[in-house]
This record gives C-alpha cells, structure tokens and sequence, in this order.
C-alpha cells in the first residue's frame, strides 16, 4: 500500500468518525463540530493528492484547503450563532426537542 | 502511525465522550494532529493555519458556545437506541465502501516524486496573481459571515420593548 492510499485511508476513517458524530450526537454543538471534522477529512485529502499529485509546483491543493478552510470558519461562526439564537428561542440545544417550526 | 493513532483516538474522543466540553478538548487533539499531517506532508503555512484557525479560533467558540448554552436542567436521558446505531451503522458502511474504493485502486505513480517546495513566497505569490479574485471573494464571504453572524445572535428583547 503506497503512501498515498494510507493517507485517503487515514481521511476517509475521520470523514466516516465526523459522520458518525454528526448523525448520532443529540447536542446541536458537537453536530456541527462533526460537520467540521467531515471538512477537515477533505482538506487532508486535497493536501494528499497535491503532495502525491502530478504537478503540485501549482499550487492548487493548498489553495484549495486554505480557501476551505476559511469558508469553515466563517462557517462555524455563523452556525454557533444559530445555534445561540436557537437556544435563547427554545432553552436547549437538544436537537430532539427542538421539534417545532414558528413556535 | 503514532500520529495517525493519536489524531483518531481524539476525534473518537472527541465524538464519543458525555461531557461537550471534553468533547471539544478531545477534538482540539484531533485537529492539531490534522495539522501535524500537514506538516508532514510538507504544507507548512497550512498546517500552521490549521493550529491558528481550528485548534485557535473554532474549538475556542464551540467552548463559549457550549458554556453559553449550558443549562442546570438534568441531562437528558440519552437517545433511544436505534438511531445511535443506525448512524453508526451509516458511517460504517460509508467508511467501507471509501476504503475498499481506495484500497482497490492502483495508484497511477509509484515513485516518490520530489519534495515540493510550498513556501510562503510561492503561495503569496500565487494568491496575489491567479486566485486573487478567490481571494477578494473569500474576504468578502468573511465580512458577509462576521456581521451575520453579530446579528443572528444579536438579542433582539431590547428593541421589542
């Protein structure tokens, strides 16, 4: 197994961990921090193929995960505020119980 | 290895544990071992990006969030037991089928091709030539994100009055 294929394996195993995060967590917060364990997992995998690729003298991995990365901060801050004024709405972050629309 | 073995012990940590602060604590693990890959793999100015913006900025408001959302009602008994399995059992799968996609795959350039130099220059240099309109772009969506984000979690009672 090349280099290459251990990284995308090491990726592809904190995608599926965030994955797992996000569908099964009940607090609002930390589905979202598996959201940005999902986008971490990709940036490794542009930083993978731009380090093994055919021509990484352009540059365009790491243009591609500093970009991704700032729109995942920018992200971040938008949904943790959300998630604040979702809580001052309904006093929990428990997904299950914020189960209504115009309440 | 051993960093691959730290980076996912603290992002299963980090989505495993009961207390959400130690969940965010665990993940900030997990994120400095992502940027140590990066190092390794010779992104320099990226993987310092990683440590400023991840385990710097997005673990520290996920801490204040979670503080700010912290409420003294007892926790609320866990979920019933099927969806926690069915979403493991969806990841699971998703990770299976990823994994035997790569590792069936041959890869096109065996040879270990020279190391790349990224430098701070090159990456300067290319930000300010060919993605420089993805650059102002990019400065925008910031502003746009940072005065939505101060209104969304504005708390509107005073004006309501």
């Amino acid at each position: 197994m090349s280099s290459l294929q251990s990284y995308l394996l090491l990726s592809s195993l904190l995608f599926s961990i965030g994955l797992a995060g996000a569908l099964t967590r009940r607090n609002a917060i930390l589905v979202l921090i598996g959201i940005e364990l999902m986008l971490n997992a990709a940036n490794l995998n542009f930083i993978a193929f731009w380090r093994y690729g055919p021509n990484p003298e352009a540059l365009t991995g790491i243009m591609f995960t500093i970009f991704s990365i700032s729109i995942a901060a920018a992200e971040a801050a938008v949904g943790l505020s959300i998630i604040l004024a979702a809580y001052r709405h309904c006093r929990t972050t428990n997904l299950d119980e914020m189960n209504s629309l115009k309440g | 290895m051993v960093l691959a073995v730290l980076t996912v012990a603290g992002t299963v940590a980090a989505m495993g544990l009961r207390n959400a602060v130690h969940c965010v604590l665990a993940l900030t693990l997990g994120f400095a071992g992502i940027a140590m890959f990066y190092l390794q793999l010779g992104a320099q100015f990226v993987g310092f990006t990683q440590i400023l913006v991840y385990v710097g900025a997005v673990a520290i408001l996920a801490v204040f969030a979670i503080m700010m959302t912290h409420n003294d009602k007892p926790m609320a008994p866990p979920a019933s037991s099927s969806p926690w399995i069915l979403g493991g059992v969806a990841a699971a799968a998703v990770f299976a089928v990823l994994a035997w996609a790569i590792v069936s795959s041959t890869p096109s350039t065996s040879c270990q091709p020279p190391q790349p130099g990224a430098t701070v220059q090159q990456i300067g240099d290319a930000l300010m030539h060919r993605f420089v309109l993805p650059l102002e772009i990019m400065g925008l969506l910031l502003t746009a994100a940072l005065i939505g984000a101060v209104v969304i979690a504005m708390d509107r009672r005073e004006e309501m009055k």
